[in-house]
Formats: structure tokens, C-alpha cells, sequence
């Protein structure tokens, strides 16, 4: 808790919980998710296009190998749980499992190195050093979570209206579990919040366990010399949440869309 | 928890990333991946041919090393028998030789023996008649004899 020496538990919280914003009402932007966000994702971008260039059939380099075994294995879910035929959902689901996961190891920063550095550079920048935010890790905002979650959304529409046609869609969404026309309308009301429920509990898994995850790693670096011995093993439990969160994200993307392209 | 602008910015950074990785990561990476993929089933299958291959190639070569045995005992035995066969007959030639031989030494003997005896006849009588010549010789008269003689004469 270097930055907080001089701060109650409660503010150095809430510091570390507070994103770095610009704008105002609706229109304010999360300087630190969209730029830690963007980062993680040119990461993944750049590392794996290093490979795609140079990829070929021959005896493959050892970050060769790393990345196919991550493609592969995507690669396997898919094939496992989406039996049609896409050009997206392969690459979709690596994005985001790869994405997911970059931004999710953010988490194992130390919660105060960055923040911590920010402050620095925002106090030699002549800015109050008490209101420099910089809230690291991306999936602990629910911005990101809900834009993931709703991209997946419109998918899963999209791809339900291609596949069945509107009408098809719409008998979907009426016609089941009870086939009355006279209980349509309750019908609809049931498959609209399964519907809805599918990316907000996309969205909100993700942002939980992020946010809890990161909300330990705060309360742990409180407890001042104790968090050394505390803060080894959450981290290395937080190593198997990121990863299984990550993952799980992938493969419920990889789920919905297979149903959205299913008859029922 | 606020939500704000920031899910339009992430909603689009999602969308650039995601078509961004279906344009220029996933189709190469998977293409080599499953390009591989077939080149080491080419190679297993390949090995698996050349293995089968090799026990085929193997067995083959027993199969003629034992033939070419048989086929060299068989030889070895042939000539044996032609061998035992060429002994016989030379034998049997000699032993045919060897009695001509003698056959006709002995008739050349016999034909020398007889010519000797011949010869010896003659001179023997050569010899009797010479004996006879001389005692006669000592012993006539021709006086007393030459009646005799006048008798041949008187005959002739």
C-alpha cells in the first residue's frame, strides 16, 4: 500500500476501484479500460499474426507451437459443441478466450505497481496525485464485460434470423415450451428472458469474479506485512480463475451461437 | 457501476479484434496446423507402408535363401551320383580295355610261338637234312653206288 500510506482503508479502496474517466454522464470514457483493453488486444493481435506470417507446415518454432496448441485447443471446443459450418466462430472464440485471458492476467500485477506509477507520472505531470485513477484490470469493469456480452448478443440474433429467417425466429421465441396459441404470449415473456439472460450472465460472471478476485488482492495488500504470506496463494488461485473464466466465456459464446444456429 | 461511452469504445475494439483475427491470424495458423496435420498422417501411413514393406522384402529373402539351399543341396547331391556314375563306367571301360589288351597279347604271343615252332620246323629239317647230307657224304662210295645212280640215269 505504497500510495495509500496516508489514506483510510475505505478511500485507498475506492481509489483502487475508481476508473480513470473522462467526459461527463453517458458520455464519459474509461481512459484506463479502453487503453488496457486495446493494449492486451493488440497484444494478442500482434503475437499471433507474428505466427500467422510465418506460419507453415514444416518443423514449427517453439512460440509456433505455443500458439497452435492455443488455436488447436480453441480449436477442438469448437468442433466439439458447433456442428454447422462458420467461418467466425472459430476466430471469434479464440479473440475471446485469448483477449479475455490477457486482460484477466492483469489481475496478477500487484495491485499497487501500476496504480502506483500512474500517480507518479500524473503528480510529475502537475496533476493532484490523489485524483489519478487507474484502474488496471479491463474485465473488472462492466462496460467491457456488457460490450463482450452484447457483441455476442447480436450474434446470436443475427445468426438466429440467417439461419431460421424472422419467422422462424419469432416462432422460436412464441411457439415453445407451451404450443396453445393462447399461452404465445406467455411464452414469449419466457424466451425472452432466457433470451436476455444468456449475455447478462455472460457479462456479469465475468465481471464478478474479476471484480471479487481483484477486491481480495486490494483487501490483502491492506493488511500490510501479513499480505505476503496471503497474497502467494490467492495468486495462485486467481491464476486458475482467470484462465477457467476465460474459458468459460469462450465456451458459452461457442454454445449460444451453435443454439441460435440450431432448429428446435 | 456506471455504464457509459466506454461500452461503445469496447463494443468496437471487440468487433476490430475479432474480424481482425478472422482475416489475418485464424486462416493461416489453422491452414498450417492442419496442413501439418496431414503431412504426418502421409508420414505415418508411409512408415507403416515401407514396415509392411520390409516384413514382405524379409520374408521374400528367406523364402529364396531356402530355395537356393535346396536348389544347392540338390546340385551338390546330382553331382555325387554323376560323380559315382563316371568312376563306374571308367572302371568298367578300363576293365574292357585290359581284357583286349591281353586278348590280343596273348594272340600275338601265340602267332609268334607258332611262327617259331615254324621256323624251327624248317630249320630242324634244314638241319636233319645237312646232318644226313654230311653222314651220307662220309659214308658213300660212289663205286659202290653208282648203280644205283646209273638206275636214276636209266630212268631218266
Amino acid at each position: 500500500m505504497a500510495s495509500g500510506a496516508e489514506l483510510t482503508s475505505k478511500e485507498y479502496i475506492t481509489h483502487h476501484l475508481t476508473n480513470w474517466s473522462v467526459g461527463e454522464g453517458f458520455w464519459t470514457w474509461h481512459v484506463d479500460t479502453l487503453g488496457w483493453s486495446i493494449l492486451m488486444g493488440l497484444v494478442f493481435l500482434f503475437s499471433f499474426r507474428a505466427v500467422a506470417k510465418k506460419a507453415n507446415a514444416g518443423v514449427p518454432t517453439k512460440w509456433q507451437c505455443a500458439v497452435e496448441m492455443v488455436v488447436e485447443f480453441i480449436n477442438d471446443t469448437v468442433k466439439g459443441t458447433f456442428h454447422g459450418k462458420s467461418d467466425v466462430i472459430a476466430p471469434l472464440a479464440l479473440t475471446i478466450f485469448v483477449w479475455v485471458f490477457l486482460m484477466n492476467l492483469l489481475d496478477l500485477v500487484p495491485v499497487d505497481f501500476i496504480p502506483y506509477a500512474a500517480q507518479l507520472i500524473g503528480g510529475a505531470m502537475g496533476y493532484d496525485p490523489a485524483h489519478v485513477y487507474m484502474k488496471v484490470v479491463p474485465t473488472t469493469d462492466l462496460n467491457l464485460t456488457f460490450a463482450l456480452a452484447i457483441g455476442v448478443f447480436i450474434l446470436m440474433i443475427g445468426y438466429s434470423i440467417k439461419i431460421k429467417g424472422i419467422g422462424g425466429f419469432i416462432k422460436e421465441l412464441t411457439t415453445q415450451p407451451f404450443n396453445t396459441p393462447w399461452l404465445y404470449w406467455f411464452n414469449f415473456i419466457l424466451e425472452i428472458v432466457a433470451l436476455l439472460a444468456k449475455p447478462l450472465s455472460l457479462a456479469l460472471r465475468l465481471f464478478g469474479n474479476l471484480y471479487a478476485g481483484e477486491l481480495i488482492f486490494i483487501l490483502i495488500a491492506l493488511l500490510g506485512v501479513w499480505q505476503l504470506p496471503l497474497h502467494f496463494p490467492w495468486a495462485m488461485f486467481h491464476i486458475l480463475v482467470i484462465t477457467l473464466q476465460a474459458f468459460i466465456f469462450m465456451v458459452l459464446t461457442v454454445v449460444y451461437l451453435s443454439m441460435a444456429h440450431e432448429h428446435h | 457501476m456506471n455504464i457509459n461511452a466506454t461500452l461503445i469504445g469496447e463494443l468496437i475494439a471487440f468487433l476490430v479484434f475479432v474480424i481482425a483475427c478472422m482475416k489475418w491470424v485464424w486462416p493461416p495458423i489453422i491452414g498450417a496446423i492442419e496442413t501439418r496435420q496431414q503431412k504426418i498422417a502421409d508420414g505415418l501411413a508411409a512408415s507403416d507402408r515401407a514396415e509392411q514393406d520390409l516384413r514382405l522384402a524379409q520374408e521374400n529373402a528367406k523364402k529364396q535363401l531356402i530355395e537356393a539351399k535346396a536348389q544347392g543341396a540338390a546340385l551338390i547331391d546330382q553331382a555325387k551320383k554323376r560323380e559315382a556314375q563316371i568312376i563306374e563306367e571308367a572302371a568298367v571301360k578300363a576293365q574292357a580295355e585290359r581284357e583286349k589288351i591281353l586278348t590280343q597279347a596273348k594272340a600275338e604271343v601265340d602267332a609268334e610261338r607258332i611262327r617259331a615252332k615254324e621256323d624251327l620246323r624248317k630249320q630242324v629239317a634244314a638241319l636233319a637234312v645237312a646232318g644226313a647230307e654230311r653222314i651220307l657224304q662220309r659214308e658213300i662210295d660212289e663205286a659202290a653206288h653208282s648203280d644205283i645212280l646209273e638206275k636214276l640215269v636209266a630212268e631218266l
